[in-house]
């Protein structure tokens, strides 16, 4: 009997889903959109970068290195420099993004002293692309140095540290995959039960359904199960998506990954009820929705910004977003191939929030009129 | 009865379709000024379709009209500036007391501020408010609400105020004091155009149209009505005409 | 008798508002019983309170035998249609019936028989969708919603509001053959004269009933004498009948005035004797029994303090 009566409130639950197309198209067409976006725009903007270069060692290896920088699909030779004084005025230009100085006598350095000193100088008003630039070009260089190094002892050091060993293959992409999917996660586990929730109060069915012999929790549960299952399909599709047209790698556990999916998406859906409860209708859902989650969830979470560039105030309060610990765990296992030792800590923390806003919803949502 | 003197709404064949749906089927009617005229019918019979292409919200599929001295087609802007309306749930802010409410619609109708200050004080008197000016709305009974909403209609002292269900769920002794206040805008020759569910207040009306499923099925000084159908009541009339032809609304 | 509902100093309070003072009464089985009053009365929350959606500041209540506090008992056995008709505008006539019929751990089949009759009317278009539908049928299909687990007391909040003379009074037949069936049945209505379609009618006014009676007794009650009167210009003889002071009010009617006054100063003649001298043609004067809507507002006068 209770069951009937459960299952029949799911069955609503989905029609309402189904039925509503525009926003299912919106739900899914998003993520979409988003990753093909990305995608592409960040691939673009990387490609045929102009570079300058200033080659005061004329020797094998500075001609060694021009060409495999020049050979990567992402930059193109604007100038030959002669001088350094000629630098400023190729970035002045507004045409080289990025300057690449090579020392007096960089090959006898390299076989006699180990040791070889490459400068590279970016433009840095745009600091995002810079930054990427420079990642690039140290990545070439530090592919040529290992290359250099076979068999020969002691090794030879070019002068360039940073290794993004977590994305050698430079495309931003993959670094978007996970923060698109948390926000999707996000908007269709928490804005969407908050709506659909206050929906009801706002055409009295709810009044309708507190008579009826329903426990809350089975309202609760009947509004979350649906969504659950939207947003983890949802999320299937993108990771699907970033796989095959991006080949973005998932180098940890799969099964890892979704479980950690399953508790983000719980974690969201308790703070929707809990969004809901609070709401006396969809216009006021939707706005504390937006205003206090999908927000906080964009600028704090390190999906655009990273978190360490932020002022000290706003890294204590990304703290307590839950998309922070989720988005770098899902980094941690997407591309660092992390395993569960790694990311039982961010883990914990999620699944502590998980519980805090599930106590909170079920203890604010009541089959009662106040 | 004020049945002799100048139109001042004239309809002729007015149609208004919603694609296969004919909501108001070829209407015609002319109201007096200064005639407190009765707009009656059962829901989804077209009243609010038929006002509001009456105060130019909608426009007409065809036909011809005339609303105080302006034509439906080409003068919708003049119109609304002639007129007022109160809706059936009334248009005042909540959040704001009664004077900014005042304020705001005589503003809106580009009363000078002179003119509005005096409109205002003028208003809040007639109507015993003075303990309520600065009062929210969301404060003050149901029954002054609606007093109040129907005297901010006619802050600009329009020639027609168009009236869609004013005195829903109000008590007895609030509705015939609403009442009082449409007689007393129509005694000063303001035409008054309403509807109502309360067949009492039919009564109340010079005359009456009754619309069934989009046509006017009758139209007559309440008196003649009920002769007309051979009925004690206006509730009779109604119930007459409007027998039960449950229809879809669009 | 054997009451269904007993409500006892029923108290509730929004912030400085009292929208239910005391409010005690009791119905019995069988029985059609309304609540008249107008919007703001404290109806609604009287019904919220009684179904338990909501809490009474105090007092307490027996609904089919069980406390306000049994929550789940009385929920299985009420039916409950809101004020605004509670139904999902996206879900299908048929869909919607269903899925209450589900909550409620039943099926459409199984008590069929209870709202056969309303429910042939919608059956022409059960894949309409429910936000579709006019204001008449959208009604019939909550009250259907509201039936369909056999409730043993159905309480409808403002089912006719908005709505027309025509599907008002369908409406209220329906009612009508529903108690035939021995269910319980409040109501609650803006429209005074909806009052004779009920066994018994509280009037209700800012949270406290004034009278609780037969409409018939109410109305016999009556402590004045009701004139009524009319001629061929209403307008002047409401300023004249005004100026009458032994008249204690006079209200508008319809095509009449109500003129009330005590029993000892009635007289027809007299009134007639005026109109003559004031100049007024075709006039009728006549004595007349009370309606609902006098003895509201008479009530309605006399509790101002």
């Amino acid at each position: 009997m209770n069951r009937r009566r459960f299952f029949g409130f799911l069955q609503k639950e989905f029609r309402h889903i189904f039925r509503d197309r525009r926003t299912m198209l919106i739900l899914f067409g998003m993520p979409i959109v988003q990753i093909l976006l990305f995608g592409f725009a960040i691939t673009n903007e990387i490609k045929n970068v102009n570079v300058a270069v200033l080659d005061m060692a004329h020797d094998d290896v500075s001609r060694d290195i021009t060409n495999r920088i020049l050979s990567s699909e992402y930059f193109h030779l604007y100038q030959n420099l002669q001088s350094e004084k000629e630098i400023e005025t190729a970035f002045k230009s507004g045409k080289v993004k990025e300057v690449i100085v090579f020392e007096n006598n960089l090959a006898k350095n390299i076989y006699s002293k180990n040791i070889g000193n490459i400068q590279i100088i970016s433009d840095a008003t745009d600091p995002n692309t810079a930054n990427t630039i420079v990642a690039y070009t140290r990545a070439i260089l530090l592919n040529y140095q290992q290359e250099l190094n076979k068999g020969t002892k002691p090794p030879a050091i070019i002068q360039t540290e940073v290794r993004m060993w977590f994305n050698e293959e430079l495309k931003g992409v993959y670094l978007f995959v996970p923060g698109v999917m948390t926000i999707i996660m996000m908007l269709v586990s928490a804005m969407m039960t908050s709506i659909s929730l206050a929906r009801e109060k706002e055409t009295g069915t709810l009044e309708a359904l507190m008579v009826s012999p329903l426990k809350s929790w089975q309202v609760i549960l009947g509004k979350v199960i649906p969504y659950l299952v939207l947003s983890f399909s949802i999320t299937l599709v993108t990771l699907g998506l970033s796989m095959f047209v991006f080949h973005v790698p998932i180098r940890g556990n799969i099964f890892l990954l979704l479980g950690e999916v399953l508790l983000f998406v719980i974690t969201a859906l308790s703070f929707g009820i809990l969004i809901s409860s609070i709401a006396p209708n969809q216009m006021a859902a939707m706005l504390i929705s937006m205003m206090g989650l999908m927000l906080p969830t964009i600028i704090l979470s390190g999906y655009i910004f990273p978190i360490d560039n932020m002022p000290v105030p706003l890294q204590v309060i990304s703290n307590i977003i839950p998309a922070r610990w989720f988005i770098s765990m899902l980094r941690d296992i997407m591309l660092k191939g992390a395993g569960w030792s790694v990311v039982w800590k961010d883990t914990c923390v999620l699944a502590f929030m998980a519980v805090v806003f599930l106590f909170l919803a079920s203890r604010r949502f009541k089959m009662k009129l106040r | 009865m004020k049945l002799t003197g100048e139109n001042i709404i004239e309809v002729e064949n007015l149609v208004k379709r919603f694609g296969s749906f004919t909501a108001v089927d070829n209407i015609s009617f002319q109201v007096k000024k200064g005639e407190v005229f009765g707009f009656l019918g059962a829901n989804g019979a077209g009243k609010t379709t038929a006002i509001k292409m009456l105060i130019g919200l909608w426009s007409p599929t065809s036909g011809k009209a005339n609303v105080a001295g302006f034509d439906l087609f080409t003068e919708a802007n003049q119109i609304r500036k002639n007129i007022g309306y109160m809706a059936q749930r009334f248009s005042l802010y909540e959040d704001l007391t009664v004077i900014e409410n005042i304020q705001f619609y005589g503003g809106i109708y580009g009363l000078r501020k002179n003119i509005l200050k005096e409109r205002a004080e003028e208003l809040i008197s007639e109507l015993g408010m003075e303990s309520f000016r600065k009062e929210l709305i969301k404060n003050i009974p149901l029954g002054w609400k609606q007093k109040l909403a129907l005297s901010v209609a006619m802050i600009h002292k329009p020639k027609i105020v168009f009236l869609d269900e004013p005195t829903s769920g109000v008590d007895p002794i609030t509705r015939r004091q609403f009442w009082d206040l449409i007689y007393n805008a129509a005694e000063k020759g303001t035409t008054v155009f309403i509807t109502t569910h309360y067949m009492d207040e039919s009564e109340y009306c010079d005359r009456v149209s009754i619309m069934v499923d989009g046509r006017i099925e009758a139209l007559d000084t309440p008196a003649q009505l009920k002769k007309q159908f051979n009925a004690e009541s206006m509730d009779e009339v109604f119930l007459r005409l409007a027998r039960p032809t449950e229809s879809i609304s669009k | 008798m054997n009451e269904r509902v007993i409500a006892t100093n029923i108290t509730k309070s929004f912030r400085s508002t009292k929208a239910l003072d005391a409010v005690s009464f009791s119905v019995n089985e069988g029985e059609l019983f309304g609540f008249i009053g107008p919007d703001g009365a404290g109806k609604s929350t009287l019904f919220r309170i009684l179904t338990t959606v909501m809490n009474a500041d105090s007092g307490d209540a027996l609904v089919d035998g069980f406390h306000l506090k049994d929550e789940i008992a009385i929920r299985s056995r009420v039916g409950y249609m809101p004020g605004k008709f509670s139904l999902y505008p996206d879900l299908s006539v048929q869909e919607n019936l269903e899925f209450f019929a589900k909550v409620f751990g039943t099926t459409v089949n199984e008590n069929y028989s209870i709202i056969k009759e309303i429910y042939v009317q919608l059956e022409p278009f059960k894949d309409r969708r429910a936000g579709k539908l006019s204001g008449g049928m959208k009604q019939k299909l909550a009250l259907c919603c509201a039936l369909i687990h056999k409730p043993r007391v159905l309480f409808l909040d403002e089912p006719t509001t908005g709505v027309d003379p025509v599907s008002r009074r369908e409406f209220w037949e329906m009612l009508g053959r529903l108690k035939q069936s021995g269910l319980t049945i409040l109501v609650s209505t803006p429209y005074m004269d909806e009052a004779s379609r009920c066994d018994r009618v509280a009037l209700i006014q800012k949270g406290k009933i004034l009278d609780i009676d037969p409409p018939g007794v109410i109305t016999k009650k009556f402590p004045l004498h009701v004139i009524a009167v009319k001629s061929d210009n209403m307008q002047k003889l409401r300023k004249d009948i005004l100026k009458v002071e032994y008249a204690e009010s006079v209200y508008g009617f319809g095509e009449y005035l109500h003129i009330t006054m005590k029993k000892e100063n009635s007289s027809t003649e007299k009134i007639e004797s005026l109109l003559k001298q004031q100049g007024h043609q075709h006039t009728e004067v006549k004595l007349i029994e009370a309606g609902i809507e006098d003895c509201f507002m008479h009530l309605m006068e006399h509790n101002k303090n």
